[in-house]
C-alpha cells in the first residue's frame, strides 16, 4: 500500500510544461473555496496528507481546516519551507541583509547582527534558522505537522553552497520545536543523500523527482534508480508524470515498481482526476507487491 | 528612430544559414550531456573564483562549485554578514577585496556576478591577469568599452561568456535551431516580450532600482527579450517608437516598449514589463512570424506553424507542431531554479576544457544587446514622432445616447442612490 499525498503546484500555478496550463489552473484555483473542494474530494477518496508550500494563501486553507475540527479529523499537513518567490522577491526590492532582516522578528537580536561588522557563530545561526521556521510554520498552529520539508531551492542551494551544517539545524529545530521529521525536496537527490549521510542524519525523508523519462532528476535516470535500491532513506516520488509528459498509467506502473517508495505526491484537480489516480496506484501498487 | 551604428564586426542577422537538405526534427540526446568529470574526474580542475554574492551571485556560486571539473576556489562580496556565515559553514575561502583575491589565488577563471556599472572594470582586471571570464547581464553599462573588452578578451584568446541565460532554455535554442533549418522561409516579424512580479511597490533599495548602476526595467528585464531576439535573428538596423514608463520606480522605467527595423524589411517587437503582478515569475515569450508560417516559445513550450511542409526537415509537419521543455532539456549535473542556469555555466567550462573561445553568449554577442539597450534610452530621450487623428471626435453629448453613457450611468446612479438614498 503507497501512501498518497496531495500536492499543491497545481493550486498556485505552477506547471512544468506549460504556461497556459499553469493560467487556467490559476484562474480556477483563485478563490480559495475551490481548493478546499478540490482537497474535500481527495480527502473523501482516502487521501489525508495535504503538501503545501508556505504560500500565504495556504493559511487561508488551515484556517478552514482549524474550523471543521470534525471535518478534517485525520487530516495531516507536510509545509515546505519557504515560499521561495517570496524571499526571491524580498531580495530584488530589499538586498539579501534587509530581505533576511523582513523576515524576523522586529526590533530582534539576530535582526540587529545581520548586516554587521562582526563574525557570526553558530549559536547566531542556529537562532537565525530558528526564527526563520517559526515565521514559516505560524500557519499551521493547531493543526498536525508530522512531517516539515525545506523546499528544494533551498536545500539545492544549501547543498550547492555545502552547507551541510544548515541541513543539521533545521532537522534539530522541527524536531524539537514541532516534534515532527525533518524532509528534504531536491532535484539532485544522489547528491544530498551523500551530503545528509556526511552530516549524521540517518534514514532521511527525501522527496525528488521520479519518473520515467529522468525529467529533473539530476544525477540521471539509473543513479536514482539504484539510490532508491540500495541507499538507507525514505523516498518520496514527486513529479511522477513528469507535468503530464507521461501518461499516466505507465509513469505509475513506472514509480510502483521502484522498491522502497512508500510516498507519492501527485497534484490532481478534478474528482475525476484524484480518483483515477488513486486507483492506478493502489492497482499498480497491488501488483509491485 | 535610431540607428546602431557600430558596424566594425560581423553581423549575424539577416545571414540566412542554408537549409540543411536531409534535416530532421531530432531529439539530440539526452544522456550525454553530463560535464565529462561527472564519469570521470579530470586530472586538473579548473579553478574558478566568484565576484559578487547577490541572488545570482549566490545561485551560480552553488552551482559552479558542485561542477566535477571545476574547484571553486574563492569568493569575494562586500556584505561582511554573508562572507562571515560563509566563511563559517562552507569551504570557501573569502575575501572582501576582488584586487587582493586576483593577486593572491591562482586560478583559470571568474565569475563575476556583482552590480552591472562594476562590470566593466572588474572584467578588465581578470582578463589582464589572463583569466577566462562569464559576467552576468546586462555586460557593460557603456557599450564601447564592452566592445573593448570583447576585443580584448579576442586578442588574449580568453574563454568569455555573459549570463543570458535564455539562450539556454531549450524551447528558445530549438526555435533556433529550427531557424536555421530555414522552417519559416524569409522572416518578416519578430516580437519578444518580458513580464514579471519585481517592483510592485514605490520604493526598493537596491541597485537594480538606480538608474546610474544600470538598474530598471530596460536593463534587467528587456535585455533579456532583445538578446532574446538578438540570439534568434540578429541585431536590429534601428530602433524607433520607444517607451519607457515609470509605474512605480522613481529613478526608472518599469516597463519598455519598442520596435526593431532591419536591413532587410524584416521588423520587430519588444515589450518588457517587470511590474506585472499577475506573472508568478518572469515570463518570457518570442513569437517569429515568416513566408512559411510561425514560431512562438516561452520556456516550457514551442509551437510551430508550417504552411509549405516540403520546405522543412522531416519531423516538422504542416500545420501545427508542438515541442515541450520536458522532451527537448538536456539533463544537468546540478539543478538549481532552472536547466538553463547550469547549461550556462557548463557550458563555458567545456569552451575552457576545449580551448575555444566562441561560446553560445559571448562577450560579442553581449555588446550588440548592450548598443540596442542603449539606442533604445537615446530613442526614448529623442522627440517622439506622432501622429494625431486628425480632428478630434464631437464630445458626448450630455443626454441619454452615447455608448459610454450606457455603461455609466447606471453606476452613477447606484452611487447617487447608496450616498443620498434617493434616487428617482
Amino acid at each position: 500500500m503507497k501512501q498518497i499525498i496531495l500536492g499543491d503546484n497545481q493550486f498556485f500555478g505552477i506547471n512544468h510544461m506549460s504556461e497556459e496550463k499553469a493560467r487556467a489552473q490559476a484562474i480556477k484555483f483563485q478563490d480559495i473555496s475551490a481548493i478546499i473542494e478540490a482537497i474535500d474530494i481527495a480527502y473523501d477518496e482516502g487521501i489525508r496528507v495535504f503538501m503545501c508550500t508556505t504560500h500565504e494563501r495556504v493559511s487561508d486553507i488551515c484556517d478552514h481546516v482549524r474550523a471543521n475540527p470534525e471535518r478534517y479529523k485525520d487530516f495531516v499537513f507536510y509545509p515546505c519551507m519557504p515560499y521561495a518567490h517570496k524571499y526571491a522577491n524580498a531580495v530584488t526590492e530589499k538586498g539579501m541583509v534587509g530581505a533576511l532582516r523582513s523576515f524576523l522578528p522586529e526590533e530582534n537580536m539576530i535582526s540587529a547582527l545581520i548586516g554587521g561588522a562582526m563574525s557570526v557563530a553558530r549559536k547566531d545561526i542556529e537562532r537565525l534558522g530558528g526564527l526563520l521556521i517559526d515565521a514559516e510554520m505560524k500557519m499551521f498552529r493547531g493543526l498536525q505537522t508530522p512531517v516539515i520539508f525545506l523546499q528544494n531551492v533551498v536545500t539545492d542551494l544549501l547543498l550547492g553552497l555545502g552547507m551541510k551544517d544548515a541541513f543539521v539545524i533545521f532537522s534539530e529545530h522541527v524536531k524539537r520545536r514541532y516534534g515532527a521529521e525533518p524532509g528534504f525536496i531536491t532535484m539532485n537527490a544522489p547528491l544530498l543523500l551523500d551530503a545528509l549521510e556526511e552530516c549524521g542524519i540517518d534514514n532521511p525523508i527525501v522527496c525528488s523527482n521520479v519518473n520515467k523519462i529522468g525529467f529533473r532528476m539530476c544525477g540521471g535516470l539509473e543513479r536514482y534508480e539504484a539510490i532508491i535500491a540500495t541507499r538507507r532513506f525514505r523516498p518520496i516520488a514527486m513529479s511522477v508524470l513528469a507535468s503530464g509528459a507521461i501518461p499516466a498509467d505507465e509513469a505509475i506502473a513506472y514509480v510502483c515498481r521502484q522498491p522502497k517508495i512508500e510516498s507519492i505526491v501527485f497534484g490532481a484537480s478534478s474528482r475525476q482526476n484524484i480518483r483515477q489516480t488513486k486507483q492506478l496506484i493502489d492497482r499498480h501498487a497491488a501488483q509491485a507487491a | 528612430m535610431i540607428c546602431l551604428t557600430d558596424r566594425s564586426h560581423p553581423d549575424e542577422l539577416g545571414t540566412p544559414v542554408p537549409p540543411l537538405v536531409s534535416g530532421r526534427w531530432p531529439v539530440e540526446s539526452r544522456t550525454s550531456k553530463f560535464p565529462s568529470g561527472i564519469q570521470q574526474k579530470e586530472l586538473s580542475m579548473i579553478r574558478v573564483a566568484l565576484m559578487g554574492l547577490g541572488k545570482m551571485g549566490l545561485s551560480h556560486c552553488a552551482i559552479i562549485n558542485t561542477h566535477p571539473d571545476v574547484e571553486l576556489v574563492a569568493v569575494c562580496d562586500t556584505s561582511d554578514y554573508l562572507l562571515s556565515v560563509l566563511g563559517r559553514h562552507t569551504r570557501l575561502k573569502t575575501y572582501r577585496d576582488c584586487h587582493r583575491m586576483l593577486q593572491s589565488e591562482t586560478l583559470d577563471a571568474v565569475v563575476i556576478a556583482t552590480p552591472s556599472r562594476l562590470h566593466a572594470n572588474m572584467v578588465r582586471d581578470a582578463l589582464m591577469a589572463g583569466l577566462h571570464v562569464f559576467c552576468e547581464k546586462p555586460f557593460c553599462l557603456d557599450a564601447e568599452e564592452g566592445l573593448q573588452l570583447a576585443e580584448l578578451a579576442e586578442q588574449r584568446k580568453r574563454v568569455n561568456q555573459v549570463g543570458y541565460h535564455h539562450r539556454f532554455i531549450a524551447t528558445f535554442h530549438e526555435a533556433k535551431r529550427l531557424l536555421e533549418f530555414n522552417v519559416l522561409g524569409k522572416l518578416h516579424h519578430i516580437r519578444a516580450e518580458a513580464h514579471g512580479p519585481v517592483v510592485l511597490k514605490p520604493k526598493g533599495i537596491t541597485w537594480r532600482t538606480h538608474k546610474q548602476e544600470g538598474g530598471g526595467c530596460l536593463y534587467d528585464y528587456a535585455s533579456h527579450a532583445i538578446d532574446l531576439v538578438n540570439y534568434l535573428v540578429g541585431r536590429p538596423h534601428s530602433v524607433g517608437g520607444t517607451i519607457m514608463n515609470r509605474l512605480y520606480s522613481g529613478d526608472v522605467e518599469d516597463e519598455v516598449y519598442a520596435n526593431f527595423f532591419y536591413e532587410n524589411g524584416m521588423t520587430g517587437q519588444i515589450a518588457a514589463n517587470w511590474s506585472d503582478e499577475s506573472e508568478r515569475k518572469m515570463l518570457t515569450k518570442v513569437t517569429i512570424w515568416g513566408a512559411n508560417g510561425k514560431i512562438s516559445a516561452d520556456r516550457q513550450d514551442l509551437h510551430v506553424y508550417v504552411r509549405d511542409d516540403s520546405l522543412v526537415p522531416e519531423g516538422v509537419n504542416r500545420g501545427w507542431n508542438a515541442r515541450y521543455t520536458t522532451d527537448l532539456t538536456d539533463p544537468v549535473w546540478f539543478y538549481l531554479r532552472g536547466e538553463e542556469y547550469s547549461a550556462q555555466l557548463n557550458h563555458f567550462i567545456e569552451a575552457i576544457k576545449s580551448g575555444r573561445c566562441d561560446t553560445r553568449s559571448t562577450f560579442r554577442s553581449a555588446v550588440e544587446t548592450d548598443m540596442v539597450v542603449s539606442a533604445l534610452a537615446r530613442d526614448n530621450e529623442a522627440i517622439r514622432t506622432e501622429t494625431d487623428l486628425g480632428h478630434a471626435p464631437a464630445e458626448e453629448p450630455q443626454g441619454e445616447t452615447g455608448l459610454w453613457s450606457a455603461v455609466l450611468r447606471p453606476k452613477q446612479r447606484d452611487a447617487s442612490s447608496r450616498s443620498n438614498g434617493a434616487y428617482l
